[in-house]
Parts: C-alpha cells; sequence; structure tokens
C-alpha cells in the first residue's frame, strides 16, 4: 500500500515537473513581455534601456536557464510578484482557493446528492418511461453549455425575477457571511446542474451492470425486498467505479469553475487564471496553471486509491505496471 | 427464427442491419434530421441572406435591438444587425469548425492507437503513458493559454499570424490537439485484440508489410469505434469552440460563430436578454442532436447490442 502510494506520488511528482515546464514555456510565448509592458508605460525609454531592463529580468538568457531560476525560487516558497494585482502571487491566490473549494465543495456535493440517487432511481426499472425521462434529462445536462446554462440563470433570477444577483461576491460595505451565501446561489446552482448530468449517467450505467450479477440474482432469490437487493446488496458494489469517475473528475471541475467563476464574476481561481492569462500577468499564470494540474494529478491518485480500497479483488500490487 | 436466419432468409446486408437498428432508436433518427436541417440552413446561409431581403453585415445604429419584425424575423441585435442572418453564419462556423476539429482529432487518434496497439511492447507503453499524461492535464486552464499564445512567436509569419481567419484554424488546431485521447483509447484496444486474430496471421504469413496490416486488415475492422468516437466527440468539439469564443479566445469577430456572438451577449443582458438565448439554443439543440445520433450509432454498430437482439 505504502509502495504504491510512494510510486503514484513519484510518478505524479515527474508529471508535474513535466507539465510546469511545458507551461513555462507556454507562458514565454503569450504576446508580450514584462519588459514590453514596462515600455508602453514610458515612452521616453531608449533602446539601452530596454536591453538593461531585459538583462535585469534576465530575459536574454535561454528559456532552461529562466526556468531553473523560477523553478528554484517556487521551491522556496517564492511565487513572484503579481502585475495585475501589485501584490505577492501568494496573496491573491490564497483568498480565491479558498473561495472556489467553498463553490466547488457546495457544487459537487449537490451533484451527487442529485445525480447518484437519479441514476438509481432509473437503473431499477431500465427502458421503463421513467429511464427514459431521467436519461433524457443527463443528456440535456451534459449537452447544455455551461456558460449559457448561467446566462440563462442569470436571466431568470436576475433580470426577469429580480430575486439574486447578477454576479460579484458580497454586496461592497456588508460583511457577513449570509450576504455572500447569496452570491453563492447561482454560481453553485449552475455548476451543479452542468455536472449532474454525468453523474446520473455513471450511476445508471453502473447499477445496470451490478443488477445483472449471479450474487443479485441469489439475493432476489432468497426473497429480499427489491429494496434491500439494490439498496443493500448492489449499491456499495455499484458504487465502486463510480467513485473513481468523480475523482477523475476533479480536472473537469477545475475546468467548470472557469467558466462558472468569469460568467458569475465569482472571485475563486478559475477567474483568476483567466483573467491572468488574458492580462498577462505571467507569475500568476504561471502558478494557476500549475494548480490546476497538481488538483487534476490529485485527483487521479484519489481515483487510483479509492478503486483499490473500496474493492478487495483489486490489490495494490496488482495495479503496478 | 433466429435472427441471423431471418436475415439469410430476406438477404440483408449488415450495412442495412445497421440501418434498421440505427432507425429503432427514434431519438437518434430526430436528431439527424435536425442536423440535417441545420447544416443546410447554414450552407444556405446567404441565399436565406438575399430571399430575405437583408444584409447581414448591414450596420444600422437607427434599428438596435428591434423586436421580431417582418424585416428582421429574429430582430436585430446591438448594431442594428439581423439576428436571424448572422446566426446562421455563425452556425456554419461553429459546424465546420465542429466537424473540421473531431476528424483531426480523430484522425491523430487512429494513427497513435493504430500504431500501439498493432506493436505493443515499448511503443505501446510510451504512447499510452502519453495519453495518460494528456488526459490528466487541467483542459480548459490549458486551451485558454493556448488560444492566447503570440503566433509570431513560434515562428509563424505575420501577414498569416495577423489575418483574419487564422483564428479558425488555431481553434481547429489546438481542440484537435487536446481531443485526440478518447480515440486513441478505443483503437488501441480494438487493435490489441485484432492483432491476434487468424486473418492477420494470414497476412503476415503471406508476407504483407506491417503497413499494409494495419491499413488494409485493421483499420477497416476498426470503422465502429472510430465512427462513434467521433460522433460523440463533434459534440464536446462545438462545445469547447463555443466556451473559448464566448470568452473571446476562439474565433474572432468580425467572423460570428455562436460561441462569440454570446460574448456581447452578457453585458447586453439587461437590455436584451433574447439575444442570449438563440445562439446558445442552437448550440444545445446540436450538441444534443450529435449526442443522441453517437448513441444511436453505438447501439446499432456494437455487435453486442446484436446478441441482445438475438436473445
Amino acid at each position: 500500500m505504502l509502495w504504491f502510494l510512494g510510486q503514484r506520488l513519484v510518478q505524479s511528482a515527474v508529471v508535474l515537473t513535466v507539465m510546469s515546464f511545458v507551461i513555462f514555456g507556454l507562458i514565454g510565448l503569450m504576446p508580450g513581455d514584462p519588459v514590453d509592458l514596462l515600455i508602453s508605460a514610458d515612452p521616453e525609454m531608449t533602446s539601452d534601456d530596454i536591453a538593461r531592463l531585459r538583462e535585469i529580468y534576465g530575459l536574454d538568457r535561454p528559456l532552461v536557464e529562466r526556468y531553473g531560476v523560477w523553478l528554484w525560487a517556487v521551491l522556496q516558497g517564492d511565487f513572484g510578484f503579481s502585475r495585475l494585482f501589485a501584490q505577492p502571487v501568494i496573496t491573491v491566490l490564497l483568498p480565491a482557493l479558498g473561495n472556489t473549494l467553498a463553490l466547488l465543495g457546495i457544487s459537487l456535493a449537490l451533484a451527487l446528492a442529485i445525480g447518484l440517487p437519479l441514476g438509481i432511481y432509473a437503473a431499477v426499472k431500465p427502458y421503463s418511461p421513467r429511464d427514459y425521462a431521467v436519461n433524457l434529462m443527463a443528456f440535456a445536462g451534459i449537452s447544455i453549455p455551461s456558460f449559457w446554462l448561467g446566462l440563462l440563470l442569470i436571466i431568470l433570477f436576475a433580470v426577469v425575477l429580480g430575486i439574486l444577483p447578477a454576479g460579484g461576491f458580497g454586496t461592497p460595505g456588508v460583511d457577513d457571511w449570509s450576504d455572500k451565501l447569496i452570491y453563492l446561489v447561482l454560481p453553485a446552482m449552475s455548476l451543479t446542474l452542468a455536472s449532474v448530468g454525468g453523474h446520473t449517467r455513471y450511476m445508471r450505467a453502473s447499477m445496470l451492470e451490478t443488477l445483472r450479477q449471479d450474487y443479485i440474482r441469489t439475493a432476489r432469490a432468497k426473497g429480499l425486498s427489491e429494496r434491500r437487493v439494490v439498496l443493500g446488496h448492489a449499491l456499495r458494489n455499484a458504487l465502486i467505479p463510480v467513485t473513481t469517475i468523480i475523482a477523475l473528475d476533479f480536472g473537469f471541475l477545475f475546468s467548470g469553475a472557469l467558466i462558472t467563476e468569469t460568467i458569475f464574476a465569482y472571485p475563486g481561481m478559475g477567474k483568476l487564471t483567466y483573467d491572468a492569462v488574458m492580462g498577462n500577468d505571467f507569475n500568476l499564470a504561471l502558478i494557476c496553471l500549475l494548480l490546476a494540474t497538481l488538483v487534476t494529478l490529485i485527483g487521479n491518485i484519489l481515483a487510483d486509491l479509492a478503486y483499490a480500497w473500496l474493492d478487495p479483488r483489486i490489490g495494490f500490487e496488482a495495479r503496478q505496471p | 427464427m433466429s435472427d441471423t436466419a431471418q436475415n439469410a432468409a430476406v438477404g440483408r446486408t449488415p450495412l442495412q442491419l445497421v440501418a434498421r437498428r440505427f432507425w429503432r432508436h427514434r431519438l437518434a433518427v430526430v436528431s439527424l434530421g435536425v442536423l440535417v436541417i441545420l447544416a443546410a440552413l447554414a450552407l444556405l446561409a446567404s441565399v436565406i441572406e438575399a430571399a430575405l431581403g437583408v444584409d447581414g453585415n448591414a450596420v444600422n445604429l437607427f434599428g438596435r435591438f428591434q423586436p421580431p419584425t417582418s424585416d428582421h424575423l429574429l430582430g436585430t441585435d446591438e448594431a442594428g444587425r439581423d439576428v436571424l442572418v448572422r446566426l446562421l453564419y455563425g452556425g456554419r462556423v461553429s459546424l465546420a469548425v465542429g466537424l473540421a476539429a473531431a476528424l483531426t482529432a480523430a484522425f491523430i487518434g487512429t494513427t497513435i492507437g493504430l500504431i500501439s496497439g498493432y506493436f505493443g511492447g515499448r511503443m505501446d507503453t510510451l504512447f499510452m503513458r502519453l495519453t495518460d499524461g494528456f488526459i490528466a492535464l487541467p483542459l480548459l486552464p490549458l486551451l485558454i493559454v493556448l488560444a492566447a499564445l503570440d503566433l509570431e512567436k513560434l515562428g509563424i509569419p505575420r501577414d498569416i499570424a495577423q489575418s483574419e481567419s487564422v483564428s479558425l484554424y488555431r481553434i481547429v488546431v489546438i481542440v484537435a490537439l487536446v481531443g485526440w485521447t478518447t480515440v486513441a483509447r478505443l483503437v488501441r484496444a480494438t487493435a490489441l485484440s485484432l492483432r491476434e486474430r487468424p486473418f492477420v496471421m494470414a497476412a503476415r504469413a503471406q508476407g504483407a508489410s506491417s503497413l499494409r496490416i494495419m491499413t488494409a486488415h485493421i483499420l477497416p475492422n476498426l470503422a465502429s469505434p472510430i465512427i462513434v468516437a467521433t460522433t460523440l466527440s463533434v459534440g464536446n468539439v462545438i462545445l469547447l469552440e463555443s466556451v473559448l469564443s464566448f470568452l473571446g479566445l476562439g474565433i474572432q469577430p468580425p467572423i460570428p460563430s455562436w460561441g462569440n456572438l454570446l460574448t456581447n451577449a452578457q453585458e447586453l443582458i439587461w437590455d436584451a436578454p433574447a439575444l442570449a438565448i438563440y445562439p446558445g439554443l442552437l448550440i444545445f439543440v446540436t450538441v444534443i442532436a450529435f449526442n443522441f445520433v453517437g448513441d444511436g450509432l453505438q447501439d446499432a454498430l456494437d455487435p453486442r447490442s446484436l446478441e441482445h437482439d438475438r436473445s
């Protein structure tokens, strides 16, 4: 178990390092560099000044060397300075991370609370009208553009009904958590609706597969009620693949947060990533992208662990390549 | 009477069997019809424009936010342009980009999956690690960076990098670049089992080259998974394109796409909420239709559903 965990951690660290280099290179390919931005701010700058500035910022040195310098600083906990917010990256990052975790936590809990029972409900009577209806809803859920869903929610609740704010986080001047909660409703609703279709489909497929097993026939044969068969015998096993898929979906959640937060102007990691890339805030964009990669990798490890832990037939050793 | 005997009796070809099973999936059939209509409307955009007697690019600042009239069937937008005609031209772009990116992704995925599955061993390990790595990436944040890259820094000449249509090619390339993994995995898994089959061994015994075995013997047998995965991915690709265009990073105005038609709609949501409805509705209908068609094709092409039929 420990060996397995250690191996996965090392693998993930390698992927993260490779990705950090790729992301560093990609960010370098974005329009402009820190000196260009200084030049545009000061029209009296001479070409000598520009050369000197490039030297100070180390932009005249090769990519690998610049990457090395940056990596060394990051490993020592120095994430650099955010140009957009005129604050250290870490100061900008932490509150945004907290906000995103709150949003994602609520949405994931709601999506599971709705999606899993719906999936089971549909799977118990396959190809019945209710299965058909649930399937249709799930298909609609995975096909709807999440940003459009956000716009529709704004139109309904903010424009037409006027009962919820269209975006932002907290009324200016009010510092109260119940006030912030109101601003969470629409983003959370939007994110929940966007992911509930997927959860429903996974749960339905997994439950259908489980209900075909021999031990379910045995349970029915000994006269158990359908309720006991489904909830007592099938559910535990049907949840195994679903748990794995949920953990694998961490990266997907992060993408969803990016869209939802941008539409609702919710100050989380997603909006921060978007603003940093659009605003040429290189230091901030780098850390945001790395954090997104890290979250996805953690999800993958959790998926592997959950798989082996929930299903005793799968040993940790057996999963080694 | 078993299905096989029945089919032999009336002489149905495998293709007819597939069509018959697809026909049974009513939602898929309806969806296919919807897609054909949408594609026809998009292709005939200029004809419809002329028939309606409006110019899709004509700006009329005195006629902004008009409600639907006999001149403008769906009203006008923030610059007084005809919404319906803009939607049709947008559909042309969104559908073309969606199909092009999905086909490119399918081509990359098939190539990698086929090589990986056929040769196995180290090549397989390398390619599958690469695929795993791509799947582990945070998709949207990465796409945003890729969409924001400065093409001139990649060594692409200035006049190309600055041209109007470059955003079309760019979006096809970056979406294909991240979208090939599903097809690659499916193709690899099927190729892995096919290469042990007697017909492949027979071909090898006759001295056929690896390339010939892959393209002439294995590839035709991979048609079903490739077709299903590609159909399903068109919907996904259209979603990705629309979200990137909505965020201002995909297809750049003045070229309309369903995604970038929604970009301004958010700012105008208090004045003209209707502008935010139509493009999104079209994306939604198109994506769900592709998903239903993919689902129907899966049922129709999957040999397991054949056995299901027989029982």
